[in-house]
């Protein structure tokens, strides 16, 4: 699972206000290089939760990502690169991701994110 | 898909690892799967920017319907709630995230951020209770609504669905308008048993779905022709009122009580939670499956 994905995902247990972001724990962490698209970039930019990014990345140990981000900052090629990276080219392999409002756990296995709820979270 | 799989146990039963792989290594169903894929992309009716989209792959199994997806450079996130599949998926190096999930149980995603959604064979088993906790039309519910949350604004969402009979294409429908969607139904090849499919397209918020895309297909779209030998016209109706289908429909089926008749029957007394015996491809057999 990429960060972009992650950046879009909450917990989407019954009850639960604030879903998001899910915590990561890492176990595994794997890349994979993809070519880059500027165009797609500048328009997640819009879509992507700054700090779940940052947070998520750093949990990934990438900490390469500017604290602060707004969208000037999308003309330097330096920054896409970064952007890029963190979005499309560290996968959580092994690891879960946790809900951030009742602790549960959702395993990642073979980079594939558990999100079956059980019948009393529906 | 000649006796409906959907009847025979639920999809994390059904698509088992066997079965996986059994579907995902049929040429006949790679072709068919892309060829429907094509069409709900272009019923998807995308901004022709060339920027590649975030999309949702609901009931993506094997990731077959995703890989159309990003042969046209889009990003895709698939959603399946059988491992089996999914595993198929990865063997095969899918580029979408996958993610086991069950969409009766609603769609965990951040409002407003997915650019279309597109599903392929899928849906109708949201029509099965399963479970003694299962209600379809919660669950369809549930599945509708967390889908327009996430979708921006005037984004599309395209269903090519096999419901079972009437009621569950009006079960399907009045869930997705409940939910806000507006939209309604393509049929494509509407004259020809085999061919016949059906897509839902699904407006969510500004945009409307009556004018531009929803026109059906009219020429030879389709090349897994071999069955065909009847001269049929290819022909596709439009219907964006959501009742007209029914009319349809009832035509086709005046010989009475059929296997349709008979598996609807049943599927209201399951509903009731009364035990019946389990639908087979013998279960009230005159005449060929239509789907
Ligand atoms: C006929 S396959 C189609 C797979 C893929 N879309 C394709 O075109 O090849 C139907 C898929 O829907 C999935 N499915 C059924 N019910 C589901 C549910 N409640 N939530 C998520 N996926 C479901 C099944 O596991 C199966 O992989």
């Amino acid at each position: 699972m990429r960060l972009l994905t992650h950046n879009m995902l909450s917990s989407n247990i019954k009850g639960v206000v604030n879903g998001f972001p899910l915590r990561i724990e890492v176990e595994k962490v794997v890349e994979k290089t993809v070519e880059m698209n500027g165009e797609f970039l500048k328009k997640m930019f819009e879509k992507v939760d700054w700090k779940a990014l940052i947070d998520a990345s750093r949990a990934m140990g990438y900490t390469e990502l500017p604290e602060e981000a707004d969208s000037s900052m999308l003309d330097s090629d330096e920054f896409l690169n970064r952007f890029h990276h963190a979005l499309l080219e560290i996968h959580l392999e092994e690891g879960a991701l946790v809900c951030p409002e009742t602790g549960r756990r959702f395993p990642v296995n073979k980079g594939i994110p558990n999100m079956l709820l059980h019948e009393d979270e529906v | 898909m000649a006796s409906r799989p959907e009847v025979i146990a639920p999809p994390e039963i059904f698509y088992d690892d066997s079965e996986a792989r059994k579907y995902t290594s049929s040429s006949r169903i790679v072709q068919i799967q892309a060829t429907l894929s094509e069409r709900a992309l272009e019923l998807l009716a995308l901004p022709e920017d060339d920027i590649p989209k975030l999309l949702l792959d609901i009931g993506c199994g094997s990731g077959l319907s995703g890989e159309t997806l990003t042969e046209n450079g889009h990003h895709w996130i698939g959603l399946d709630i059988s491992a089996s599949m999914l595993n198929v998926a990865l063997e095969r190096e899918v580029e979408g995230d996958l993610l086991l999930g069950d969409m009766g149980q609603g769609l965990g995603v951040r409002p407003g951020v997915i650019d279309g959604a597109i599903s392929i064979s899928a849906v109708q088993w949201l029509c099965n209770a399963d479970k003694s906790s299962h209600n379809p039309r919660l669950r369809l519910k549930a599945f509708f609504t967390s889908l327009y949350k996430c979708l921006s604004n005037g984004a599309r969402a395209v269903f090519q669905v096999y419901p079972e009979n009437i009621d569950q294409r009006e079960l399907i429908l009045n869930a997705a308008m409940h939910a806000g969607f507006a939209g309604g139904i393509v049929v494509d090849f509407p004259h020809s048993s085999k061919r016949r499919k059906e897509f839902l397209v699904l407006t969510c918020g500004q945009r409307s779905v009556n004018s531009s895309v929803s026109k059906g297909k009219n020429e030879d779209g389709e090349s897994c022709s071999e069955e065909d030998s009847e001269d049929e016209e290819n022909q596709t109706v439009c219907i964006s009122d959501r009742h007209r289908p029914r009319k349809k429909q009832k035509k086709n089926n005046k010989s009475g009580k059929g296997k349709e008749w008979i598996l609807r029957k049943k599927e209201q007394m399951r509903r009731r939670g009364n035990a019946v015996p389990q639908d087979s491809k013998y279960t009230g057999r005159k005449r060929k499956d239509r789907f």
